[in-house]
């Protein structure tokens, strides 16, 4: 790692490469791209939560399921004992399961005619009972979404270490009653996808905007029964994907079937109200909890019911079900205690299908225990802060294996704790006044959590997934001009990777930064990845660049060490340059050797030349976990019930940080959507399963007047099990701001007796407790 | 999300849109109400007349007692004071809080009036201050107290051929004041309750705005007002506005009172 520390190799605040198209406007996303004879495609969605589908009639260029051939229901299996299967076919078979299921699809020159097209279809929905909520699906005698389950059950877990002795003995016990609302990831550019037929290839192009190009391409190849050699999936500029882009949608297939069945172009660009009615499918739980503890308040046991309203059928490859599996694994989060039950509900609802979204369960289960913790800190009457420190696994116990056998690798999480308890000034908040100059009521919270990051095969083929991550692939190459061009599987979808790779790239052979090329997400030019999820990233494809990188630099310095007449042990790289005590060489001259000027290189020279494909792996499967603790101090107008975020202070440790500005941008982003989940985001129901958020009017995203400006601090424990000791960090920022901020509101409100245990905590939920509080 | 066809044409005079109306043509200011319904094919006008570049419908007319704004003028060019203003910082005040910038450079004074939102904010200033809507239709001009304009939600008092042409502010003193509170979530959103008081010597009015109907004016909280007293808020509202519920109601005395709050500060 010659280059290392360097300008712009591991831990530079090099600028990112990819700024340069996006500040110029001259990205290049899915719906920028134009093909000869591109038609647009409208869907015709239902409007109904449940219903039978009766008789549909439709002029002009407009299908229905029957109308296609050859196309395979969404069908995800998971080897998790109990789960129930949920065959999704790609348009309404004999039944609708929620407002937004796609009905018909309308092809046409526009946008605008297809949606006339659509529009004029007429489709009979004989209405069955909706099932909208995890109450309803449970009830005695409910309408069943797939009646040949018996049940609206995908799963029911369970989780026992074995609670009855603390609960029998624990001097302190906490009831919690939790509610986390349904929402949207609403990444900023939407889902869009565009195939077309390649005549001379003989191929299907699917340009879509995803975070998982290699996995759509093996689900795109198995629903369309084709050979994946038959099927390039090639992702353009992906303008945030959250986990919403990493599914095989089944606007995709369609889109797709179309291009395949015609020969010819067809797109589809998701709409914002598509968006929201169709695509909400993330983070609604409902936590029933008991929590025992001692007079300290040392947190002993820990006994959950969880629900997750899962929506209608199981996302591919994702499966209805790794939200429970995290939720319930995840709940105990940074604590040390040893007796934890927990039974999980995956219900079945007339909504839109569960999906992963940034954080999968963890918003959820860090704003439930976080919850828990400053209630028995209340319980015994001591400061939240403190009682928390104490429950932490200490610096100390690493590594440390929790209840639910996590492996935390690294880290000192009380030190986070301390860090932003300094930074947000508890001390002499609590010293000073409770309310400020305009009557608002004052308050500061907190929370911890772990952020598992890389997990890899062992841990997913734990839940059950049908696509299991293994190595991930990087090439890099040293062209004949001496610049390093690097590809790999994965996909950049805001989160830097052309630029990190690239650093990594640097400080494994020493070529310039600028010199460094990185190509992503495209199954035709590279090697496989099963791509952007779970905060891998830069693990698995740094790691693969690193090695890969390794293996290429040896192979440059035998070259460089034959052309400079010194052994390779003797060659440094540095400036840019390839170095021997005075005598020097550019990357140029090694990549000229290679391919134009075979004469100059040395007999004995390794035939696989100045390519190497590597794949990477780390150590170990079990995940390697970044960790923060998050602080917000807060004003609550008690007459309005608007919540203003006066600071927020982050102190967080994902191992060595590749590039710090990349961490922060990560971090900033993340924790943004935290506001939103925390104040704002909510896709509410009726009872009859209709969607009341459908506009941006009703679905309130934070705006930059709404997020505080985040003060971050970072330290770097690097980990045992990566290359470079890199953790990953794309999810953590959401995680925590629920919990923060509204630890923070009750900390605001305990003098009025009120207490928020629902996000989002909206103006009229805070005035609901506040009201209830004083009657 | 892509409106039905319909068929555009852009009017160079009044007289010229309102014949367009006539035939059956829906008027196009800023779009920045219309544009969402026509997407969201919530309104599927066979034509559209863009009154926007109209004769007249821009210009800026000041008397002595009043200053008459063409009904095209944006949020932006009062919010920026490029139309002269005759209210002591009322209007740009009430415009600078109207939306996001993007909206206010298209959004104009007589769309968001005629659209009649109960929580847009020109209706409830309107009618605190007593303005008058000109409007304009085949048999020429008509004038409409503010406060008679917006009849119900999203429904106004002009006839199908006729538009708001114009809106006529009077003048408020040197000495006058005012108090304007707009309560809402996240900045640039509708509001959840406004309240708007003016005192001007003799004359006061006391306005609660965003109330899910036209806004309601609270004659004897301006009596009270007027006369240094204190009035039951409560009690007036409760009477102005049965509709709404009590935690609903509180929110717009919360409004009001911090309305009156600012009437002390000085600007
Ligand atoms: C994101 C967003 C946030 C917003 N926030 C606020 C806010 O906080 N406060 C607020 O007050 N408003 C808000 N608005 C609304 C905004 O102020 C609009 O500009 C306004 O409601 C409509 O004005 P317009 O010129 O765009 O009218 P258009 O959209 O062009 O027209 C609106 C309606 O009025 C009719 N019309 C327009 N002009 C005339 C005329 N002269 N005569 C007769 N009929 C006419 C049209 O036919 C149409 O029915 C917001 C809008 C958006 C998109």
């Amino acid at each position: 790692m010659d280059g290392d520390g360097g300008g712009a190799g591991i831990g530079a605040r090099v600028l990112r490469k990819e700024d340069a198209r996006h500040l110029a406007g001259r990205g290049q996303f899915t719906a920028d791209l134009r093909f000869p004879g591109m038609q647009d495609v409208a869907f015709l969605r239902s409007p109904v939560a449940h219903a039978r589908v009766g008789a549909r009639r439709a002029s002009g260029d407009v299908l229905f399921l029957d109308d296609l051939t050859g196309v395979a229901d969404i069908v995800t299996r998971s080897s998790i004992p109990g789960y129930k299967l949920a065959p999704w076919p790609v348009m309404a078979r004999d039944r609708v399961r929620y407002v937004g299921e796609i009905v018909a699809m309308a092809v046409a020159a526009n946008r605008a005619a297809a949606e006339d097209l659509a529009e004029q279809a007429e489709v009979e929905f004989e209405p069955l009972p909706p099932v909208a909520s995890c109450d309803a699906g449970r009830a005695e005698g409910a309408a069943l979404l797939h009646p040949e389950w018996g049940d609206n059950l995908f799963l029911h877990s369970r989780f026992d270490s074995g609670i009855e002795a603390v609960a029998a003995s624990a001097p302190v016990k906490v009831e919690l009653d939790i509610t986390c609302a349904r929402q949207v990831m609403h990444p900023m550019e939407g889902k869009g996808v565009v195939a077309y037929w390649d005549h001379r290839a003989g191929m299907l192009v699917v340009h879509t905007s995803t975070q998982v190009p290699h996995l759509i391409r093996s689900g795109l190849a198995e629903v369309l029964g084709i050979p994946q050699a038959q099927v390039r999936v090639a992702a353009p500029d992906v303008g945030g994907g959250f986990g919403y882009k990493c599914l095989l949608q089944p606007e995709e297939i369609l889109v797709s079937w179309l291009a395949l069945t015609r020969k010819a172009a067809f797109r589809w660009i998701e709409d914002r109200r598509e968006h929201l009615v169709a695509g909400a499918n993330a983070r609604q739980h409902h936590y029933t909890l008991t929590a025992y503890a001692n007079e300290q308040g040392r947190l002993l046991g820990l006994d959950a019911q969880i629900e997750v309203d899962t929506g209608a059928y199981s996302v591919w490859p994702f499966t209805a079900v790794l939200e429970a599996a995290q939720a319930g694994g995840n709940l105990p989060g940074p604590y040390d205690f040893r007796a934890y039950r927990a039974e999980v509900f995956s219900v079945a609802t007339n909504k839109p299908p569960f999906a992963p979204y940034r954080g999968v369960a963890r918003p959820g289960v860090c704003f439930a225990i976080e919850l828990t913790i400053d209630a028995i800190a209340k319980a015994v009457g001591r400061e939240a802060c403190d009682v928390r420190a104490e429950n932490l696994v200490p610096g100390s116990a690493m590594p440390y294996v929790n209840v639910t056998n996590k492996h935390y690798d690294s880290g000192d999480y009380p030190a986070s704790l301390a860090t932003v308890r300094e930074q947000i000034g508890l001390d002499a908040f609590r010293a000073g006044p409770a309310r400020d100059e305009k009557g608002r009521y004052l308050g500061i919270g907190f929370a911890t959590y772990t952020e598992q990051s890389a997990h890899n095969t062992k841990v997913f083929a734990a839940w059950g997934l049908p696509l299991v991550p293994g190595y991930d692939q990087a090439h890099v190459k040293l062209t004949p001009d001496g610049a390093l061009e690097i590809r790999a599987g994965i996909h950049t979808i805001g989160q830097g990777l052309e630029t990190t790779l690239a650093q990594i790239g640097h400080s494994m052979t020493g070529v310039p930064f600028e010199n460094i090329r990185v190509t992503l997400g495209d199954t035709a030019t590279t090697p496989y990845s099963t791509g952007a999820y779970a905060s891998r990233g830069i693990v698995m494809s740094g790691g693969a660049v690193s090695r890969a990188g390794e293996v290429l630099a040896g192979r440059i310095k035998a070259i460089a060490a034959h052309l400079l007449q010194t052994e390779p042990d003797a060659i440094e790289f540095r400036e840019g340059r390839i170095h021997a005590g005075n005598a020097s060489l550019d990357y140029a001259d090694v990549g000229r050797a290679w391919y134009l000027r075979p004469e100059q290189l040395p007999e004995q020279v390794n035939t696989a030349g100045l390519e190497v494909t590597e794949g990477y792996k780390p150590a170990t499967d079990n995940g390697v976990f970044s960790y923060a603790s998050h602080a917000a101090k807060i004003a609550v107008d008690p007459e309005t019930g608007i919540v203003e975020i006066l600071d927020y202070v982050i102190a967080e440790d994902c191992g060595r940080m590749v590039n710090p500005m990349i961490v922060e941008g990560q971090t900033y982003g993340g924790a943004a959507q935290g506001v939103g989940t925390a104040l704002f985001e909510e896709s509410p129901y009726d009872d009859q399963g209709q969607p009341l958020a459908s506009t941006l009017i009703d679905y309130i995203l934070p705006g930059p007047t709404e997020i505080p400006a985040f003060r971050i601090s970072h330290t770097e424990t690097l980990s045992p099990h990566t290359a470079h000791g890199i953790k990953g960090v794309g999810e953590g920022g959401a995680i925590a701001p629920p919990a923060v901020i509204v630890n923070a509101i009750n900390d605001a409100l305990a003098t009025l007796g009120a207490r928020i245990t629902q996000i989002p905590a909206t103006p009229e939920r805070i005035l609901a407790a506040i009201a209830e509080a004083q009657a | 999300m892509k409106p039905a066809a319909f068929d555009y044409a852009r009017a160079a005079t009044i007289p010229e849109a309102v014949a367009a109306m006539r035939d059956g043509a829906r008027p196009l200011a800023g779009g920045q109400s219309l544009g969402p319904m026509l997407n969201l094919r919530l309104a599927r006008p066979g034509k559209l007349v863009d009154i926007k570049r109209a004769e007249g419908m821009r210009g800026v007319a000041l008397s002595a007692s009043t200053a008459r704004l063409g009904a095209a003028l944006t949020h932006a060019e009062i919010e920026d004071r490029r139309v002269e203003d005759v209210t002591r910082g009322l209007l740009p005040h009430v415009a600078r809080g109207i939306a996001y910038r993007a909206v206010r450079n298209r959004g104009t004074l007589g769309g968001s009036l005629c659209h009649a939102d109960p929580a847009a904010d020109w209706v409830t200033t309107m009618t605190g201050l007593g303005a008058t809507m000109i409007a304009q239709g085949p048999a020429g001009e008509r004038a409409i107290a503010a406060e008679n304009f917006m009849l119900g939600a999203f429904t106004n008092a002009l006839a199908e051929d006729e538009m708001l042409a114009a809106v006529e502010i009077p003048r408020l003193s040197p000495a006058a004041r005012w108090g304007y509170a707009k309560i809402n979530r996240k900045t640039g959103e509708f509001a959840m309750a406004i309240g708007l008081v003016i005192l001007d010597g003799p004359w006061a009015r006391v306005v609660a705005g965003a109330v899910e109907a036209p806004p309601a004016l609270l004659p004897r909280a301006a009596a009270a007002l007027l006369a240094g007293e204190t009035s039951d808020l409560d009690a007036e509202l409760a009477e102005r506005l049965p509709h709404l519920s009590p935690a609903d109601r509180k929110l717009r005395a919360v409004s009001l009172r911090r309305a009156i709050a600012m009437l002390s500060e000085a600007r």
